[in-house]
């Protein structure tokens, strides 16, 4: 570690603890608390990655959680920061991005290729031939991207936390802290996340030789750690602010997704480059990275080196170059006054020279680009423009760069916050911020020490009081006042370029000066045709700069830009923190366990599982569906219809609600009886049906379709409260087992379960019957959709397997089959029965469907009369009817969703079909033409691979159209 | 993720409400032309503004009215229906 310093007074890492690890495939050693890029820098390796487009070798350049490109990956992950990742025993990392290894990079060549990849290089040129463009565009997938994907990798889940708070208190600097102590204080819980391992923010690297800040923040944290009700939390980021205060926090293991009620931001400044040439080179830094070496990690960041400063920070760091034994061989201040404050003298007296409105244009790289070895200063005019001719050559092996900072201010934007440049800190600084988000210190444009204390207090005590805590004083918010810590234009041009304003994607001042030349003279097309501020670091160390060079270009001004928009996250955040199981819960009906005992094959329907049929060892899926289609036609059948939506509906208006919901007639139904229900919605198209049962005077249960129940009882619940009727309705969906017995032994086996009349005089076809089945109660529905005698047995649901053991039982000797959904659906389309969804889609009316027999027009009114009224003088444009193919056809068998087509035009579609062993022959539902309906016409369906069949419109219902199986007499026959 | 104050329930996710469509006096269905009925059934307006809308509460069955700013997607006031 050759470049590791004597033990500084605040460093982050423990000597105690050496560390190995390896890095593109040699070991190397640093120590606990190091990150990769600061242990590397300590082993003297310089070259830590290699930029997204020219293959530059890059080092440490921010140090601030940024540095994109030093990005690692490991056989488990990819895109790793350097700069974030700690060391520990046994990582093994290489660079991504390189081919060859980081120090020599084969795609390097392309720095030299650069004069001819202008931007928007590969907008203009791979489009053409089309042909070619396959073969362009994996050339450039292999070229662009950074790190790649191990398939094999192992999987991990990563799991989510959520929490809650007060105030939310973001940065930990001395504004946040002395915010987050204000607002505990008040008695609220109040949480402050630190992205860093340790509490401080900027003290920890730009006041660590300042003894009196230090005392000042260890009386703070003193205070803040005394305070039970503030939680501090280091090495959590917060990375997105969503709507009322919902922030995500990451850490290493998790996403935290917090509600606060209030939050503060205290997240300080990213310090901003100068631009000019080779500005990207190992060796040139940011001031403030530099000072992380040196403070947090002991680490030397160069030798010899040169400061370029537009404000005093550039100066302190001077100062604490000098201290650390680096050789500060000149400062060149890019104002025309130098620095105002004592710290110009202080850094005369450490034998530095200043050169004021001075520059650097240039640094002189060795060759392969891998270090420096000078600076060139050049001299600046008033308005920031470089004087040509005087230049000064100055031996270097760093440049640290202090010109100005920008706001981190990413949450505040990403809640809407607007944010305004001000002219005296030459700096955006909110403006107007969501309701209970307040932001204090040096984002908020304040930087003298004791003014960010106070404002970070001022701003505490606002949250609290947001929240409603009863605050004992306010503070005034210290005003914002310069001298500027921002430079107006630190930026040089240079005749040869590779002068960086975006470091993620190689973006050059001449790339935009060209965009801007093409036209792109608006900041978000800018954005994305020259790519600033598109990388991993989202501009964070780009934006501004691009911003002053695009307002120079165009004449504008910075206070009068709108920003690009800010979005989540605010620095990168793995994909697996985000990753999350896909959450569907389904619904199992009581009867489940007995579904799968008997080898039920499942299926889903609307949220339910339901069997689709029950599988019979040595019988194929068909053969198994058409044997529980026959033991209904001509035994006894079983089926679990608990799915269907059962809805209570009673009060003194029950009757007159479902007149007005329904489109048939109910207000003189007697109790006792049931009644096919139909819904529409308002414009006339169906949207829901099923059974209403009159249990009394004032007492309806209805059922609704599988899916529908609790769209239903939504839009009922909807319209008594517009309507103001006085009923009551509950959804009884899960509280009913409910079963249909169907087949002609349904009566006998059913007889011997009940002391009930089952006799068709006493409970005939469509009554309902309230009575005891097996010692259970239940309601008893005499209804016909698969057309054999058959009950609807609504128990209950934690009877519903006691009662079906006991039909199951009492059946065995009739040959009962249990059956499932497929049957049912072979069973009802024999009876032409249609399935709301199925055989309607979201523009079905009753009237196209053939549910005339079903709507009431006379009524006074239902949802959906008024519109049906205007349907009914228009001109049909399609018909459901009743099809079917010879019994002796061999052809392919038409499938739902075929088209049935006239004279090469679509004229329809099948929307139920299957073959009916009971009439042998292939019958189903379709669309077609108003002309097409007549019984016996022939129509078109086009099949399969475009083969075209005729079928033929047959009378429905195909089975039992006179509904004899309902009759006492046929019935007594058939069970004999 | 944004809260919504249920009128009965309180301040609860957002995730727990259904979006019911514009609030929207029905025209007397009698007095209509089918014109304007059409125009009732088919028409809404798309424009950003302060918007009166139907709600529901999925956990316990409640409809209400909310006002919410669609230019800022702030809920301005939530209610119970009262007829009017």
């Amino acid at each position: 570690m050759i470049d590791r310093l004597p033990p500084q007074p605040h460093e982050w890492i423990d000597r105690a603890q050496r560390i190995q690890f390896e890095f593109e495939g040699r070991q190397y050693s640093g120590f606990a608390g190091d990150t990769v890029s600061t242990a590397l820098w300590a082993n003297g390796v310089r070259v830590l990655g290699r930029s997204f487009k020219y293959h530059r070798p890059r080092g440490i350049w921010s140090l601030s959680h940024l540095d994109t490109n030093a990005m690692l990956e490991t056989r488990q992950q990819t895109n790793i920061r350097a700069d974030v990742c700690p060391i520990v025993p046994g990582l093994s990392v290489k660079a991504v991005n390189t081919v060859g290894g980081v120090e020599h990079d084969l795609a390097a060549v392309m720095d030299w290729l650069s004069p001819f990849l202008p931007v928007g290089f590969y907008y203009k040129a791979f489009h053409t031939p089309g042909r070619l463009f396959p073969f362009y565009e994996r050339r450039m997938r292999e070229m662009a991207g950074l790190g790649s994907v191990n398939p094999d990798r192992h999987l991990e889940h990563t799991p989510k936390r959520y929490d809650f708070c007060d105030v939310l208190v973001v940065g930990s600097g001395p504004a946040g802290l002395s915010a987050a102590v204000a607002a505990a204080e008040s008695g609220l819980q109040v949480l402050l996340v630190e992205e860093n391992p340790r509490l401080g923010g900027s003290l920890c690297y730009q006041a660590a030789n300042d003894s009196e800040a230090h005392k000042l923040q260890a009386g703070l944290l003193e205070r803040a750690l005394s305070l039970k009700n503030l939680e501090l939390r280091c090495s959590t980021l917060a990375a997105g602010y969503y709507a009322d205060h919902w922030i995500a926090l990451i850490d290493s293991t998790r996403m935290t997704k917090l509600r606060a009620r209030s939050l503060v931001v205290a997240a300080g400044c990213y310090e901003q480059p100068a631009v000019f040439r080779n500005n990207d080179l190992p060796g040139v830094m940011l001031a403030s990275a530099a000072q992380r070496l040196i403070h947090q990690y002991g680490v030397r960041p160069f030798r010899e080196v040169v400061v370029l400063a537009a404000n005093s920070h550039g100066y302190q760091a001077a100062l604490d170059f000098v201290a650390a034994g680096i050789r500060v061989q000149a400062l060149a201040d890019l104002r025309t006054q130098g620095e105002p404050s004592s710290l110009a003298a202080q850094v005369k007296a450490a034998g530095v020279p200043i050169h004021n409105a001075t520059c650097v244009s240039e640094a002189t790289p060795k060759r392969g680009l891998r270090s420096i070895t000078g600076a060139v200063l050049s001299s600046v005019a008033a308005q920031g423009s470089i004087q040509p001719g005087q230049s000064l050559r100055i031996a270097c092996d760093g440049i640290a760069m202090s010109v100005g900072w920008t706001p981190a201010d990413g949450l505040l934007r990403q809640g809407q916050g607007r944010l305004v440049y001000n002219c005296e800190v030459e700096q955006y600084v909110p403006e107007e911020l969501p309701d209970g988000v307040f932001a204090a210190g040096r984002v908020n444009g304040i930087y003298d020490l004791a003014a960010r204390l106070d404002d970070g207090f001022a701003a505490g005590v606002e949250a609290a009081a947001y929240c409603g805590a009863q605050v004992s004083s306010s503070r005034q918010r210290p005003p914002r006042i310069g001298p500027a810590r921002s430079h107006f234009y630190p930026i040089a041009s240079h005749a040869k370029g590779k002068n960086f304003l975006d470091l993620d994607e190689d973006i050059q001042l001449k790339d935009i000066e060209h965009a801007v030349q093409e036209g792109f003279d608006n900041l978000e097309l800018l954005k994305r045709y020259s790519t600033f501020g598109m990388g991993p670091s989202q501009g964070k160390h780009a934006n501004l700069n691009v911003l002053r060079a695009f307002c120079r270009l165009t004449g504008q001004s910075l206070d009068a830009l709108e920003m690009t928009t800010a979005r989540p996250f605010v620095n990168p955040v793995p994909l697996s923190h985000l990753a999350g199981r896909i959450f569907s819960p389904h619904r199992q009906t009581p009867l489940h366990a007995r579904h799968k005992e008997a080898g039920a094959s499942f299926m889903h329907a609307g949220n339910w599982l339901r069997p689709e049929y029950y599988a019979v060892a040595g019988r194929t899926r068909q053969e198994a569906i058409a044997e529980e289609v026959v033991a209904v036609r001509h035994r006894l059948g079983l089926i679990d219809v608990g799915t269907l939506g059962k809805l209570e509906i009673s009060g003194p208006d029950a009757a007159a609600f479902i007149e007005r919901i329904y489109t048939g007639r109910f207000a003189r139904l007697q109790p006792g009886l049931t009644r096919y229900v139909l819904m529409c919605d308002e414009s006339g198209v169906i949207i829901d049906d099923g059974v209403a049962a009159r249990l009394g005077e004032d007492r309806f249960y209805v059922t609704t379709t599988t899916s529908g129940s609790d769209a239903v009882a939504r839009e009922m619940r909807r319209w008594a409260m517009v309507w103001r009727m006085k009923i009551v309705l509950v959804n009884a969906t899960g509280t009913y087992g409910a079963m249909n017995l169907a087949g002609p032994q349904s009566r006998r086996v059913l007889e011997s379960l009940t002391s009930m009349d089952l006799s068709a005089g006493k409970f005939p076809y469509l009554g309902v019957r309230e009575g005891e089945i097996a010692g259970v109660p239940a309601r008893l529905l005499r209804v016909g959709f698969v057309g054999e005698w058959g009950y609807e047995i609504h128990v209950p649901a934690d009877t519903a397997v006691w009662v079906w053991d006991h039909l199951m039982e009492a059946g065995r000797k009739f040959g009962i089959r249990p059956f499932g959904v497929e049957a049912q659906r072979v069973l009802r389309l024999e009876k032409a029965h249609v399935i709301i969804g199925q055989d309607s889609d979201g523009l079905t009316h009753p009237f196209e469907a053939g549910m005339q027999w079903a709507v009431k027009m006379d009524k006074p009114f239902f949802v959906g009369q008024r519109s049906l009224a205007i349907l009914a003088k228009k001109r049909p444009t399609r018909a459901l009817v009743g099809f079917a193919l010879p019994s002796s056809y061999a052809g392919p068998i038409p499938k739902e969703c075929h088209l049935v087509i006239e004279s090469g035009e679509i004229a329809g579609r099948v929307t139920s079909v299957t073959f009916s062993s009971t009439l042998g022959q292939v019958i189903g539902l379709a669309y077609v033409k108003p002309e097409q309906s007549r019984l016996g016409t022939t129509i078109e369906i086009r099949v399969g691979r475009g083969e075209m069949i005729r079928a033929a419109v047959v009378r429905t219902p195909f089975y039992d159209p006179q509904n004899l199986r309902q009759s006492q007499e046929v019935a007594l026959q058939e069970a004999s | 993720m944004k809260l919504m104050r249920c009128p009965v329930n309180g301040l609860r996710p957002i995730q727990e409400f259904a979006y019911g469509g514009l609030f929207r006096p029905s025209p007397d269905p009698d007095r209509s032309t089918d014109r304007e009925w059409a125009d009732y059934v088919f028409s809404r307006s798309g424009e950003p503004a302060l918007k009166k809308e139907w709600w529901y509460h999925i956990a316990s069955g409640t409809w209400f009215i909310a006002e919410r700013d669609t230019r800022t997607d702030e809920i301005v006031e939530t209610y119970l229906f009262d007829g009017a």
